[in-house]
């Protein structure tokens, strides 16, 4: 510790903390997904990761193809990539809760194999029509670099980007699961599906823009991914495992409990990694949230849900 | 309380009348006489390597399929079992003699590569074969224990433990990988040689070890057989059904749930050992997230509620993988993910289904056809659809 000045010491607090937020928010973005399809409709979506790749996708090839035909629009493709990833996803979202879902409600073990092995064939189609190869975005030139604060201090601007997305991402959901029409129907169909059907709600048809909806923003959160991370077809795998932990974590059906959940799980990985090599913090990551839910066996914030 | 006559039907029980004597004769035959003599002993290996899997299935079908508790980190314990028996050839493959190159002789190669200069402590006991026999059946009760004991006294419910022994093996994996000096990380535990000085690499080796897990395994069937028939299987199936109701007539859930979690753990430790026996090493990519949901689905193929029908789904899930793989990787995986699908929505009762509600209905018809004027046993086939 004798060569850091208390300057520096300092300034890799805040940075390694930055880390922790930007590591807080991937959490939040694979779980906002799941804690509408999981956490509210009680439906285990193993391709859920898979929609996040879609997502990912969608931005490498837009940004692919504006680099070649436009290269004049790459620094505004963004917003457009957005909404195209979260169209596509709703889309491949809605044919899978109509072909595959919809027929498996009541069978909540049987779903989990079934989208297992969706997301095997998903993940087949990625390696078969796009490419086996890792592949990341072109960022528009604003993204570069980072932002200094101060001397020794400096954040990178895509991890700003992130957190800011993430904020608004969420925000637009609560908005919309709280604010709106079709939420409430959302959210009434999730709490009594007998009462809601019988004050005149289609709940066949609730239930699938519910899943499209929450797999177009799985979406938007994969391309969100692309300003950090490649993307390849199996990536969904690494997610899948730690997006679910992070639910359970929170308590399902908890949208605090999931932030809470990201942050603590993010706030204790960085702190594990900074002292131990990654797979071994990993182990000890684990070990804890076994432990956390030995206690807390319906998560941190649990909330009734339907069953 | 149990009196002197059901003690002396537990193998009748296990055996399950005329029906259960065929199918436990058939797959017998198939495996013991059928498959030896037109296999050669290379084939056969590979089909001893199959059917460990088939353990984890027969385990997955008790915990699964009767118990109603999806586990999808069956190879959590398949490597305990595993890595048990690795550890202990290890250690016999690494005796001073043949690792004196090293910079410390009679530790394995891989320690010895990764600076480790001393046996760990936990090694130990793995360097006596009965204490490793035991230890392939002790520790998975242990860890299967401990993790589940707190989530189901905590009443987590079945998606969320499915979730759990998820992360579960996926720490294992971690653990393996993140240890080179104490596992031999993502390499795994090669070039194991002898068990107690008997060579188990050569022709005669193989095809004794065949036997010995096929023996196993049946010996496995037909002790969860008898688990289900006792009364303690009833319960395990009312939990199953219709949990409330059997929480409300005094019985305490959560330990049946253990318990049959335990007696699964068991049965897929011991495949798991035969395993490494068989093919001669372990790694850990044998027993991540991916091959535990693989042993899944051939339960799910077997039919969730056939014990025999596990093995065959094992048996033709295996060979098709292995046959298709290879030449068409890509229509494999397409082929592969659509058999999740396909199996859970068309065939939830797998195989072991399509026996059920075609091929014995027919088989009955033919029997009567030809007995003319025995009529069927209708007792057999209302007391199996029950379970449907």
């Amino acid at each position: 510790m004798g060569e850091y000045t208390f300057q520096e010491i300092y300034s890799i607090i805040v940075m390694q903390s930055f880390g922790g937020v930007s590591l807080a928010c991937i959490y939040v973005l694979m779980g906002l997904g799941l804690f509408i399809v999981f956490g509210q409709m009680g439906v285990i979506n193993m391709a859920h990761a898979e929609f996040l790749v879609i997502g990912s996708y969608t931005m490498c090839l837009v940004s692919k193809f504006i680099a070649e035909n436009a290269p004049g629009l790459l620094n505004y493709y963004f917003i457009f990539a957005i909404a195209l990833a979260f169209v596509i996803a709703f889309g491949v979202g809605y044919l899978v809760e109509w072909a595959l879902i919809s027929r498996l409600y009541s069978r909540p073990l049987d779903t989990l194999l079934a989208t297992w092995g969706l997301s095997l064939v998903m993940q087949q189609c990625f390696r078969t029509f796009i490419g086996a190869r890792e592949m990341s975005a072109t960022l528009p030139s604003w993204l570069m670099g980072s932002w200094a604060i101060t001397d020794t201090i400096e954040v990178p601007l895509n991890g700003i980007l992130l957190l800011g997305l993430t904020i608004a991402l969420t925000a637009s959901l609560i908005i919309f699961l709280k604010k709106t029409r079709l939420g409430l129907r959302m959210r009434a169909t999730t709490q009594n599906r007998e009462m809601s059907g019988a004050l005149g709600i289609n709940t066949k048809r609730t239930d699938r823009l519910t899943f499209a909806i929450a797999c177009g923003t799985s979406g938007i959160a994969g391309a969100f991914f692309t300003t950090i991370a490649s993307t390849s077809p199996t990536a969904g795998t690494a997610y899948i495992v730690d997006a679910y932990l992070v639910l359970v974590v929170g308590g399902l059906g908890s949208l605090a409990g999931l932030f809470v959940a990201s942050g603590f799980l993010a706030l204790l990985s960085s702190i594990l990694e900074f002292f131990m090599a990654g797979s071994i913090a990993k182990v000890w990551l684990y070990v804890i949230i076994f432990a956390v839910l030995t206690k807390f066996t319906k998560g941190l914030f649990s909330e009734r849900i339907r069953s | 309380m149990k009196t002197k006559s059901s003690e002396n039907n537990a193998i009748t029980k296990a055996i399950g009348g005329k029906e259960g004597l065929v199918a436990l004769v058939v797959l017998a035959v198939l495996l013991l006489v059928v498959l030896p003599l037109f296999l050669s002993v290379f084939r056969l290996n590979l089909t001893g390597k199959y059917l460990s899997y088939a353990f984890v299935a027969v385990g997955l079908v008790m915990c699964w399929g009767y118990g109603g508790i999806l586990s999808l980190g069956q190879g959590l314990f398949f490597g305990l079992g595993g890595y048990s028996m690795a550890m202990f050839l290890k250690l016999e493959a690494s005796d001073p003699e043949s690792t004196k190159i090293q910079t410390t002789p009679g530790i394995p190669d891989f320690m010895d590569w990764n600076q480790v200069t001393e046996l760990p402590t936990f090694w130990i006991p793995f360097k006596s074969l009965p204490a490793t026999l035991a230890l392939v059946v002790v520790l998975p009760i242990v860890f299967s224990y401990l993790l589940s004991v707190f989530y189901f006294r905590g009443r987590v419910g079945p998606v969320v433990f499915a979730i759990l022994t998820q992360s579960m093996v996926a720490c294992l994996w971690y653990v393996i990988v993140g240890n080179q000096g104490y596992f031999g990380g993502i390499n795994g535990m090669t070039d194991l040689k002898t068990l107690a000085g008997w060579d188990i690499r050569t022709e005669e080796a193989q095809r004794t070890l065949y036997f010995v897990c096929v023996g196993l395994l049946l010996v496995s069937i037909l002790v969860c057989r008898w688990i289900l028939a006792t009364r303690l299987g009833r319960v395990l199936v009312a939990q199953r059904d219709k949990e409330e109701r059997v929480r409300f007539s005094g019985y305490n859930i959560s330990s049946f749930r253990i318990f049959i979690f335990c007696v699964a753990a068991v049965i897929s430790s011991i495949g798991g050992a035969l395993f490494t026996l068989q093919v001669g090493f372990m790694s850990p990519n044998l027993i991540g997230v991916v091959p535990s949901i693989d042993m899944v689905i051939f339960a799910a193929v077997g039919g969730r509620l056939s014990l025999y029908g596990a093995v065959y789904g094992t048996l033709l899930v295996t060979l098709a993988k292995s046959l298709f793989s290879e030449s068409y990787p890509n229509l494999w995986m397409f082929f592969y993910g659509s058999l999740f699908i396909v199996i859970v929505i068309l065939l939830p009762k797998g195989l072991a289904g399509l026996y059920q509600d075609y091929l014995r209905p027919w088989g009955a018809k033919l029997i009567d056809f030809r007995k003319r004027r025995v009529p069927v046993q209708k007792e057999t086939v209302t007391s199996q659809e029950g379970k449907a």
